[in-house]
């Protein structure tokens, strides 16, 4: 006989769920108890709502589990809801308990009430309120497999604390099997439509590849790049599939979309056929939808029917999970009597080479590299090259973001972690947070900016506690970077609101405060060597604070409105 | 084009919400909602009235159909169907209205249900569009109170939604 609490935690623990990001409050104290009374499911202790839920994210992100929260009614609750939108819009799987006042207490605007399923009802992928202590396992169950499967996203469970009374016990067992009758996510593809694609592929005379979070979320990325390379056709990855192809490959075209490489934008835009997995077509993406890719058909693998034919209309819909989809679809490749052209293709790879040689960011830089400025793409690659382009890196939300999505070229999947749907500052740290618990032997990195990483700062604070080594690489510009390129390019320079340079923290000491490390970098010559020293501290926190050039852009940019995906700014002053 | 979304969903506290909240979240119109539970207990049945282009209402199947509480939809709208509206219409009838109020009913086969000395209270079913040349024929000056049910919609001949 166990109370609704126990059984929570015992139904947690039957989930092998390891750790739950959380915060106590008043409505879940009877789960805190719980969580006392045991010791198979740690508990770890943030400083804020908001980094529970992006800590269960970047561990999510990281290890491809479920991420697991806790947190009170009212406060504690809302406090979690830019979390749970930020993982819903990029599809990571995540169970959020919230605790809530008694049932009798329900809609009488009780001390913490806040109607949680209704307020968390837009950004989430399904939510439950506990009724009886009873239902706790099954609820439980359910979300857990909802959360996970299909297209995965985040549920909310709502706990009444009456239902998790210690003083009402039930017999306890958990459902071993489970069926939702309203719940069957999309398994294999149609095999029909797996075929067309196949020809259609082996026809193209300038094929693109173009893969986002779904290969990552899907575990496709290995049979992607098998795919990749058995036809040898271009690939590109969204901010959210970086990744998924490894991006050193001479195959690889870098990121797309909104600041994506000459090359990708320009390919995509002249390619004859795209082979979409696990990309949804965003608007960063394919600029004006009305101008996209004008002369490519388009097959566009996906595990939610709603992504596709959304923005842009695909002539081959294929509702499947990415890895069958592809297993099948290199079956029949190895099959196939055609191949491809290899005359048409060797003559897109020449265009393409063409295109990386004339503008990509890889072939030289296409920055300034001659002032005395640090030019915060030197900080990324210098960062690229003392972590041997193996760390975990989080990141948070503006230039320092695009500038690591486009200097640092990941390996493998799950290295890259950051909010590309939501676009939420004060992701960055309170994510590496979350990886750094999964993994205690890599290098955990956050790059972020002096604007992003005041949004939730009070992590320093966790980060001690358990004595996680993350190091924070902060690209200084002393202003809304981001905010402030646009000023310059559609406000005519107008800096609105975009400064706080005098009332920035001293982030040495701050980090001193906190009991970590702090490193200012204000000299170019110095970065190389203090980055060294940086990474050489493998159990201290760090903290390194590179004032960069603040007039710096990213670039390139796509040019809005009204513009295709050939068209960009390449600097300043010169556009495609 | 104007459709008629019939949903079969879990008869759950919170259901009807999400799919009310999925039309605003999303942009999308509703022109007309009913919403029942059917003989078994723990189905409901929703139907939607809304306008849209092949597109929108695309979108909008397929995003219901995301809906975990949504077991089953169907555009009635795609096939041969019945579509019927409830009318509650509350009218003035003294001196020569009232006879002619009464000659109206009957053309529209509609009941009278409810009668004061100046007031009739008038039933009537049919597809959306005969209540709306009910009421014109009435006159806004004669109405008094109006209350629609909303569309209920099935499918003509074999077709069932169903488990």
């Amino acid at each position: 006989m166990l109370s609704g609490g126990d059984m929570l935690i015992r139904s947690l623990q039957e989930e092998g769920v390891d750790l739950i990001f959380g915060y106590p409050g008043g409505a879940a104290l009877h789960i805190y108890d719980a969580i006392f009374r045991q010791d198979k499911v740690k508990h770890i202790l943030v400083r804020h709502e908001q980094s529970a839920t992006h800590a269960a994210d970047g561990y999510s992100r990281a290890t491809g589990r479920v991420g697991t929260v806790l947190v009170t009614s009212g406060p504690g609750a809302t406090n979690a809801i830019t979390g749970i939108a930020t993982a819903h819009m990029d599809s990571i799987p995540m169970v959020v308990i919230s605790g809530q006042v008694a049932t009798d207490k329900i809609g009488e605007d009780a001390f913490q009430e806040t109607d949680m399923v209704g307020v968390s009802r837009p950004i989430v992928k399904h939510s439950f309120m506990v009724k009886h202590a009873s239902e706790i396992p099954e609820i439980i169950k359910k979300a857990y497999h909802i959360a996970s499967t299909g297209r995965p996203g985040p549920v909310v469970v709502d706990v009444p604390k009456n239902t998790v009374d210690p003083m009402e016990t039930f017999p306890f067992e958990y459902p071993k099997k489970l069926k939702i009758r309203s719940y069957t996510p999309a398994a294999k593809g149609h095999s029909g439509q797996i075929k067309k694609a196949v020809s259609m592929l082996l026809k193209a005379k300038r094929p693109m590849i173009y893969a986002g979070g779904g290969v990552i979320q899907g575990e496709a990325s290995r049979l992607l790049t098998e795919l990749a390379q058995t036809l040898n056709y271009p690939v590109t990855n969204t901010l959210m599939g970086l990744g998924a192809y490894p991006g050193n490959d001479k195959q690889f075209l870098g990121m797309l979309g909104m600041h994506g490489t000459f090359e990708a934008n320009t390919a995509m835009h002249h390619c004859d056929l795209i082979l979409a997995v696990g990309a949804r077509f965003d608007d960063r993406v394919t600029n004006t939808t009305s101008k996209f890719c004008p002369n490519a058909k388009i097959i566009h693998i996906d595990i939610d029917p709603a992504s596709i034919s959304k923005t842009i209309t695909a002539d081959v819909p294929i509702v499947g999970s990415v890895d069958s989809v592809l297993s099948e679809m290199l079956d029949l490749l190895k099959e196939a009597k055609d191949t491809p052209d290899e005359a048409a293709l060797s003559d897109w790879w020449k265009q393409i080479s063409e295109w990386r040689e004339r503008h990509g960011l890889y072939t030289q830089p296409r920055y300034n590299t001659g002032g005395d400025m640090i030019m915060p793409q030197d900080v990324i690659k210098t960062l690229y090259e003392v972590t041997n382009g193996d760390a975990i890196v989080a990141s948070d939300v503006g230039q320092h973001q695009m500038f690591a999505a486009q200097y640092y070229p990941f390996k493998s999947p799950r290295q890259w972690i950051n909010s590309g749907g939501l676009g939420t500052m004060g992701f960055g740290l309170p994510a590496a947070m979350g990886a750094a618990f999964a993994f205690r032997d890599k290098d955990i990195v956050c790059v972020t900016g002096e604007g992003s990483i005041q949004m939730c700062i009070q992590e320093l604070s966790t980060l001690t506690q358990y004595g996680l080594p993350v190091k924070i690489i902060c690209l200084n510009n002393q202003a809304l970077g981001m905010v402030k390129q646009w000023q310059d390019m559609v406000y005519d320079s107008r800096y609105s609101e975009i400064h706080y340079e005098d009332s920035l923290p001293d982030f040495v000491k701050l980090m001193e405060a906190y009991g970590h490390v702090g490193i200012r970098v204000n000299k170019k010559e110095e970065l190389r060597e203090k980055m060294e020293e940086c990474f050489a501290m493998k159990d201290r926190v760090v903290f390194m604070d590179v004032y960069v050039d603040p007039t710096e852009h990213v670039y390139p940019m796509l040019v809005a409105p009204g513009g295709s995906m050939r068209d960009m700014w390449l600097s300043k002053t010169e556009r495609t | 084009m104007r459709r008629i979304i019939s949903v079969l969903m879990e008869n759950e506290p919170g259901a009807l919400s999400r799919v009310v909240g999925l039309f605003s979240q999303r942009g999308y119109n509703i022109e007309t909602l009913t919403v029942a539970p059917t003989e078994d207990e723990t189905l409901s049945r929703l139907t939607v009235t809304t306008i849209g282009d092949d597109h929108k209402i695309e979108q909008i199947t397929k995003n219901l159909n995301k809906l975990i509480d949504v077991v089953k939809l169907v555009d009635l709208t795609e096939g041969q169907h019945i579509e019927r509206e409830l009318m509650l219409i509350k009218v003035k009838a003294s001196g020569a209205q009232r006879a002619e109020i009464k000659r109206c009913v009957d053309i529209f086969r509609g009941q009278i249900i409810d009668v004061t000395s100046t007031v009739y209270t008038i039933q009537i079913t049919g597809a959306s569009d005969k209540l709306d040349a009910f009421v014109q024929s009435v006159g806004d000056a004669a109405i008094l109170e109006v209350v629609r049910s909303g569309v209920s919609g099935i499918s003509r001949g074999e077709k069932v939604l169903s488990l």
